[in-house]
C-alpha cells in the first residue's frame, strides 16, 4: 500500500455510475435475464411470451427459485447445503406419509413436515459448526442419507413401491389446500377473460385460469428474503457470519445461531417445495428434487452469490431462477434440441463465477 | 503523574498459566484517563496474553484486576465491553466485503419498528458513520462503499472510531501500526492522540519504539512474562527504551554493528 489519503481521494473520485451499478450483486442475473429474453424473443415461437407461456416457464422457475432463495441466504452466510434436493424428496415422503398413511389433516401434515425440516436443518448446522468441517462435505453426506431414507421410507409406507399416491384425495376440502395447490385469483382471471383483456377459450373460460400458487410463494419469499438481508439486523449478521466469522464473533454477532437458522431456512424452503409439488402431482416418489441442490446453487451464483460467502443477493437468485425456467421451457418453443439445456447450465455457471470474481475485486478494491 | 486519580484499569502481579506454560509471571500496569500507555515488548514477551486478559478473553491465574478501583473478574469479552474496555485487534474485526456502515454497526445495529417489522435503521446508521468518519478526517463519500476500498490506515481509524463511538473508556490497540506505511502510520498515531484528548485511556501495544514514543505518555516494558518497569516520557529516552525492550546489551551491540539503524 503506497497510496496516501490525499491521493486515493482523487483516484476514487473516478467511481462512475457504471462502477456503482457493477457493485450491485444482482447485476449479473439481470443482465443474464435480459440476454436470454432477447435470445428467445428472436428464436422462439411468440406463444412463449403470451400470458400462458409466461406461466409455463415461471412455474419451474418458482419451484427452483424457492430453493435458490434459501440456498442464496445460506451461501451469503458462508455455508453450502448439498442436501436440498434430497431434502425435497425426504420432506415429500414425510408429508405424504402423514397424509395418506397416518391420515392426519393437512395442517398437521404440514407441521410434521416442518418439524422434520427443522430437525434436519439443525442437524446439518450442528455437525458443521461443532466439527468445523466444510458444510460441503457434511451436507454431501446428507444428500445420500436423505435420499436413501426416502427410498427405504417409501417402500415401508407404500408396501414395497417407490411411489406414494393419494394426496389429492386426502386434502380435498381442506381450507388450507388452496394456499398450497392450484391457482390463485381465478375469479379475477375469469373476469378479465370475460372482458376480453386476457385470452379465453371459445367457452369463455380463461386460457390461464389463475396464477399458480407456487409463483406467489416464490415472489413473496424472494421479497421477504431481500428485505431481511438488506434491511434487518439479522441480515447484517448473515453478511458478517459469511464474510468473516471470526471478525463477526468478536463483534458479538451470534455466528453459530445465524448459521443454524440459515440451515433451517434452507430445509424449510425444500419442505415448502415438497408440499407444493406433492399436492400438485398428488403423489411423491424417490426421485423428487433430484439434482435440485446443484441447480439452486447455480441460480444463487448467477444471482451474484460468492462461493466464499459474505456477498450476494436474494433478489439475484430470484432472477437467476427465472433465467433457468426460461431456458428450460423456452427451448421447447424453438427448433433447438432441448438437451442443450445442460450445456447452457454449465456455461452459465462458468460465466457467472468468473463475472462474480471480477465484481468482488471491484467491490473490495483488490488489485 | 496522575497519582491522585484512580486508574481506569490497574493490574497487579497478574499471573497466567496455560497448562505448564507460564505466559505471564507477575505483570503490573495501569492506565489513567487522558493518557496513552504504551505496552512494549518483543515477540513472546506476553503482550498478547496480557491484552487478552484485559479484554476478558482469558481469566488470570492469580493477581489483582481493578477497574476504576473496583476488583473485577470478567467472564468473557462481552463483560469487558460492558465495563467500557474495548479492544481493537490486529485483524480489526472488519469485513472487507461489507460496507463501512455495516461494519461500523456490526453486532450493534440500530433498529426501529416493532415485532416482525423491526428493521435496521439504515439511514441513521449511514449518517452517524459519515459524521464519525468526517470527524477523524476520512472523507467517506458513500458510507455504503465496501471497507475493502479503504486503505489500511483508514480501516484502522474506522475500527478505533467504532470503539470510541460505542462508549469505550479504555481502548486497547493491538499493534495498530505494524502493517502500515509511513503516511498511514502518522494518520493513525495522530488519531490515537485525538482519542486521548477526548479523555479516554489508551493502551497502545507495539514493538516499535518510535511509534510508541510519538504518542505515548508512559511506557511499560514487558519481557518474558514480567514487567521490567514503567517510565514516564520525561524519565526515559527513546534509545534507552529500545534497549530495555530488547533485553539489553545484545541488541545494543548488534545495533552498533548495523550503524545504529534499528
Amino acid at each position: 500500500m503506497t497510496a496516501t489519503t490525499s491521493h486515493s481521494d482523487e483516484r476514487l473520485k473516478k467511481v462512475s455510475t457504471m462502477t456503482a451499478l457493477l457493485r450491485r450483486p444482482e447485476l449479473g442475473a439481470v443482465a443474464g435475464l435480459v440476454l436470454v429474453s432477447i435470445f428467445f424473443f428472436f428464436t422462439a415461437n411468440p406463444a412463449m411470451f403470451t400470458l400462458a407461456g409466461i406461466m409455463n416457464f415461471m412455474a419451474p422457475a418458482a419451484q427452483l427459485g424457492i430453493l435458490a432463495t434459501g440456498a442464496a441466504l445460506l451461501m451469503i452466510g458462508g455455508e453450502f447445503d448439498l442436501s436440498i434436493g434430497s431434502m425435497v424428496a425426504f420432506a415429500g415422503l414425510v408429508f405424504g406419509t402423514a397424509l395418506v398413511v397416518w391420515h392426519v389433516p393437512l395442517s398437521v401434515a404440514i407441521l410434521v413436515a416442518v418439524a422434520f425440516a427443522v430437525f434436519i436443518g439443525v442437524t446439518n448446522a450442528q455437525i458443521t459448526i461443532r466439527t468445523g468441517l466444510p458444510s460441503f462435505i457434511v451436507t454431501l453426506a446428507f444428500l445420500f442419507i436423505l435420499r436413501g431414507l426416502t427410498l427405504v421410507g417409501l417402500k415401508w409406507a407404500s408396501g414395497g413401491s417407490t411411489q406414494l399416491r393419494g394426496m389429492k384425495e386426502a386434502v380435498a376440502g381442506s381450507p388450507l389446500a388452496p394456499f398450497f395447490s392450484g391457482d390463485a385469483f381465478s375469479g379475477l382471471f375469469s373476469w378479465l377473460a370475460s372482458k376480453g383483456i386476457i385470452d379465453a377459450f371459445p367457452s369463455g373460460a380463461p386460457k390461464v385460469p389463475g396464477i399458480p400458487v407456487e409463483i406467489l410463494w416464490f415472489i413473496a419469499i424472494a421479497l421477504l428474503a431481500t428485505w431481511v438481508l438488506l434491511r434487518t439486523r439479522f441480515g447484517n449478521w448473515i453478511f458478517a457470519a459469511g464474510g468473516d466469522p471470526r471478525a463477526a464473533r468478536k463483534s458479538a454477532v451470534p455466528v453459530a445461531r445465524v448459521k443454524t437458522t440459515l440451515f433451517v431456512i434452507t430445509a424449510l424452503c425444500a419442505t415448502l417445495v415438497a408440499i407444493l409439488t406433492v399436492l400438485d402431482a398428488g403423489s411423491t416418489d424417490a426421485r423428487r428434487g433430484f439434482q435440485k441442490e446443484f441447480e439452486a446453487i447455480i441460480a444463487a451464483v448467477i444471482g451474484g452469490c460468492l462461493l466464499t460467502g459474505g456477498y450476494g443477493s436474494a433478489i439475484g437468485a430470484f432472477f437467476g431462477s427465472i433465467v433457468f425456467g426460461m431456458v428450460l421451457i423456452g427451448l421447447t418453443y424453438t427448433s433447438i434440441d432441448q438437451d442443450w439445456y445442460l450445456v447452457f447450465l454449465g456455461g452459465m455457471l462458468l460465466v457467472a463465477v468468473i463475472f462474480n470474481n471480477v465484481i468482488r475485486k471491484r467491490v473490495t478494491g483488490e488489485r | 503523574m496522575a497519582t491522585s486519580q484512580t486508574p481506569l484499569i490497574e493490574v497487579k502481579d497478574i499471573v497466567k498459566h496455560f497448562g505448564s506454560v507460564i505466559a505471564l509471571n507477575g505483570v503490573s500496569m495501569s492506565v489513567n484517563a487522558n493518557e496513552v500507555l504504551c505496552l512494549l515488548g518483543d515477540n513472546g514477551a506476553g503482550k498478547s496474553t496480557l491484552i487478552n486478559t484485559l479484554a476478558g478473553v482469558h481469566k488470570p491465574t492469580s493477581g489483582q484486576f481493578l477497574v476504576e478501583g473496583q476488583p473485577r473478574l470478567f467472564s468473557g469479552p462481552r463483560d469487558a465491553l460492558d465495563a467500557g474496555i474495548a479492544t481493537v485487534y490486529q485483524d480489526l474485526a472488519m469485513i472487507p466485503l461489507m460496507s463501512v456502515t455495516r461494519n461500523f454497526f456490526m453486532g450493534r445495529e440500530p433498529v426501529v419498528g416493532f415485532g416482525p417489522f423491526k428493521r435496521m435503521d439504515m439511514e441513521h446508521a449511514d449518517n452517524i458513520t459519515r459524521d464519525e468518519m468526517h470527524r477523524i478526517g476520512i472523507d467517506v463519500r458513500d458510507p455504503q462503499q465496501a471497507v475493502g476500498t479503504l486503505s489500511g490506515g483508514e480501516r484502522q481509524c474506522v475500527a478505533i472510531a467504532r470503539a470510541v463511538y460505542f462508549g469505550a473508556k479504555v481502548l486497547i490497540l493491538d499493534e495498530p501500526t505494524s502493517a502500515l506505511g509511513v503516511a498511514q502510520t502518522s494518520m493513525v498515531l495522530k488519531y490515537i492522540g485525538q482519542v486521548r484528548n477526548k479523555g479516554l485511556g489508551v493502551i497502545f501495544i507495539t514493538h516499535n519504539v518510535r511509534h510508541a514514543y510519538a504518542v505515548g505518555d508512559r511506557f511499560t516494558v514487558l519481557n518474558r512474562g514480567k514487567t521490567l518497569g514503567t517510565y514516564r516520557k520525561d524519565q526515559i529516552g527513546i534509545d534507552e527504551l529500545q534497549n530495555l525492550m530488547a533485553g539489553g546489551k545484545e541488541l545494543q551491540s548488534l545495533s552498533e554493528e548495523l550503524g545504529g539503524t534499528i
